[in-house]
């Protein structure tokens, strides 16, 4: 019976009296529905798998972000826009690494706080500590750096399972940021980094409003396929395996915690470009980058879009964002916290599966009435 | 060969303690006592604070991230009673009962219906934190409040070798001792602590035995926020608190249980003992790199007994 929790898996242990899991992780993602019959589907030349799983929804969905800064004033292309573009990626590697690892971390802030305390440190800053390094050198530097932190994160935090990982990882963050509070001769205390230099590169300035859209669009573009891919190639279906029953996985030979930790290291990645991008578009980091609120936030935008789909944090950000910025029309200027607060409240409480998952049961809904009425018995 | 390494890290940490002992009393033995005897008062805190989150996640797996929030909802209303009466008993009760009654309605109102789904507990935690924090803000603003004990009690004791010691705090140390001493007598030798422990073992068999464990969850949660919003008054009453202190207290517990072991109380206290006097220490003699000691000590234990000092096999 103890099983199911000592399974390590996040789904919730079932015991006798306990209710369906209602914070379901994503299944095994199946393979793309196709167009039609399989009969009409196959023409003389036979397109690559990945370009027959394209559709046009997403063509509609890639035009229109890349049209959207043309149409919009540059307050929503850079602040709205380009924000909504970086914490979304940041939220992706928490998303990848629940969705498909089952691991929920809460340091994933920390990793891209990382990555942005090494560029500031080693970059150009109006802070002395800077060491003014070329740009590319700190990036080049800050990516692996946070990476490795996120690694070591992975190596410390997969000793225990489930429900500890998130009390490890909360403790690993919350030490870091009291870490760069106290001490002022590396992370220079309470201000840490100000005026943190945005790189200017070929003739552009990466911090104005298009250009830093378009290098936000693009690594949040990249990082969404890398998780499209990695789900589907053979350490992606392992880690699932490992999310589901690590016993299993592991009596079939498959070392668990090493899988774990590689999921830690891939979304320490996908979490340092998004620090990078975060500590460019803010063109400072500090303890208050990497506070428990920032820590939450992640998670709150993670868990609002939905663990179900690599899509979902993106859509979080751009709710989380939105509210931010336009919630203190609404309300109180200093109540944003608690709106965004009794929001994600409302969410795990009544739709654990966030926004992904309320917009699948009513696609389901549609579905099944439209199978119904389809005398072949739909798909 | 694994137990010999064992033993060679715990000699050597003993050594490096001993050493730094001998290092550091000849040159300042005021300092070195009054570090251990604020490590102990800051235990005491801390076991006020750990014991109650670590049964309640023992008992029913509920990782209360809250639990730094009802520490400082309990301190302030606390504060307000006092206010408000006059007397500092009346305001320590308040932080008391306020809490317990907050995590009794808790549990009957929203925890026990996603009895067994943990990670949805945990967040639906985080989102009160997040809501308790900014409606304290809203409340009472970013001032620093303060308790005012009696005068008979926050005077200091003359010790030897360090001078006076505030008695605030050594009476805080007691209280910490005599609610350890309370919950043992508690969940030892009473019938209901007795259901506790079995529950901590085997839920399924306590219910299927017939006894009534939301009655026993309630009761358990409502000990435990008590007891966090005791721990937040009594510290009320020696520094002042103020927004963002539930952060900090929350880590503390969090490493106190990591490094204890979840679920067990004995292991709170151990915790506690341990990171209080790291803490204490870190901060009189590195203050930059205060909160670097203690994570390692977590690290330590986490590297070599990742279920806690006395924490069961997860």
């Amino acid at each position: 019976m103890s099983d199911g929790r000592r399974a390590g898996s996040l789904a919730p242990a079932r015991t006798a009296w306990s209710r369906p899991a209602a914070l379901k992780w994503p299944a095994p993602p199946a393979a793309p529905p196709r167009l039609g019959t399989p009969g009409a589907m196959a023409p003389a030349r036979r397109l690559p798998e990945w370009l027959a799983a394209i559709r046009v929804r997403h063509l509609v969905v890639l035009a229109a972000l890349i049209a959207y800064p043309f149409v919009v004033p540059p307050f929503f292309t850079f602040q709205i826009g380009g924000q909504t573009l970086t914490l979304g990626l940041i939220a992706l590697s928490l998303t990848f690494l629940a969705g498909y690892g089952g691991i929920v971390s809460l340091a994933q802030m920390t990793v891209a706080g990382i990555a942005g305390y090494v560029y500031a440190m080693l970059g150009s800053s109006g802070t002395p500590l800077s060491s003014g390094w070329p740009w590319w050198v700190a990036a080049l530097l800050a990516i692996p750096a946070a990476t490795l932190a996120a690694t070591l994160i992975g190596w410390l935090s997969v000793r225990t399972e489930g429900i500890y990982t998130i009390m490890i990882t909360l403790a690993v963050g919350m030490a870091f940021y009291f870490l760069v509070h106290q001490n002022y001769s590396i992370f220079n205390g309470f201000t840490g980094f100000q005026a943190v230099r945005a790189p200017e590169a070929f003739g552009v300035h990466w911090r104005d409003p298009l250009p830093f859209y378009f290098l936000a669009l693009a690594c949040a573009f990249g990082g969404y396929l890398l998780v499209k891919y990695i789900a589907r190639a053979p350490f992606g279906i392992a880690l699932q395996g490992t999310r589901d029953n690590p016993r299993r996985m592991a009596a079939l030979g498959f070392n668990v915690k090493a899988h774990r930790i590689a999921a830690y290291a891939l979304a320490g990645l996908l979490a340092a470009v998004g620090g990078l991008l975060l500590v460019w578009y803010n063109a400072l980091v500090s303890p208050g980058s990497v506070d428990t609120k920032a820590l939450i936030n992640v998670l709150i935008i993670a868990v609002l879009g939905g663990f179900a789909h690599p899509i979902g944090p993106f859509i979080g950000a751009a709710i989380f964002v939105l509210l931010q910025n336009f919630a203190i029309d609404l309300i109180d200027r200093d109540r944003f916290n608690l709106v965004i607060g009794g929001m994600f409240l409302l969410i795990v409480l009544f739709s654990p599966d966030g926004l992904l998952g309320w917009w699948t049961r009513l696609r389901r809904r549609f579905e099944t009435a439209d199978a119904r009425s389809d005398p072949r018995g739909g798909r | 060969m694994a137990r010999a390494w064992r033993w060679l890290w715990i000699v050597l940490a003993v050594a490096a303690v001993l050493a730094f002992a001998v290092w550091q009393i000849p040159q300042n033995p005021g300092k070195f006592v009054f570090s251990l005897l604020n490590g102990a008062t800051l235990a005491g805190i801390y076991f006020l604070l750990a014991s109650g989150f670590t049964l309640v996640f023992g008992l029913m797996r509920n990782v209360n991230l809250a639990h730094g929030s009802m520490y400082l909802l309990g301190a302030y209303i606390g504060w307000v009673v006092w206010d408000r009466t006059d007397v500092w008993l009346l305001g320590v009760a308040a932080g008391f009962l306020s809490m317990a009654v907050l995590g009794l309605l808790l549990q009957i109102a929203v925890f026990r219906w996603m009895q067994g789904e943990d990670m949805r507990q945990t967040m639906v935690t985080i989102g009160l934190s997040i809501v308790l924090a900014d409606i304290m803000l809203w409340v009472f603003g970013g001032l620093a409040y303060q308790l005012d004990p009696p005068r008979l009690i926050s005077t200091s004791v003359p010790i030897p070798v360090v001078g006076g010691y505030s008695t605030y705090k050594l009476i805080l140390l007691a209280v910490a001792i005599a609610v350890g001493v309370l919950l043992w007598f508690f969940l030892a030798r009473t019938r209901i602590g007795m259901m506790i422990r079995a529950g901590v073992d085997d839920r399924g068999m306590l219910q299927a035995s017939g006894t009534n464990v939301q009655l026993v969850f309630a009761l358990t949660f409502a000990v435990g926020a008590g007891l966090a919003g005791l721990a937040g008054v009594l510290n009320g009453g020696e520094e002042a608190f103020k927004p963002g202190e539930d952060v900090g207290v929350l880590l503390g517990a969090l490493l106190v249980v990591i490094v204890g072991g979840m679920g067990s109380v004995v292991g709170a206290a151990v915790g506690s003992a341990l990171i209080g006097v790291i803490q204490a220490f870190g901060l009189a003699y590195a203050p930059t790199y205060s909160i670097v000691f203690t994570f390692v000590a977590m690290a330590a234990v986490l590297a070599f007994r990742p279920q806690g000092i006395l924490g069961a096999k997860a």
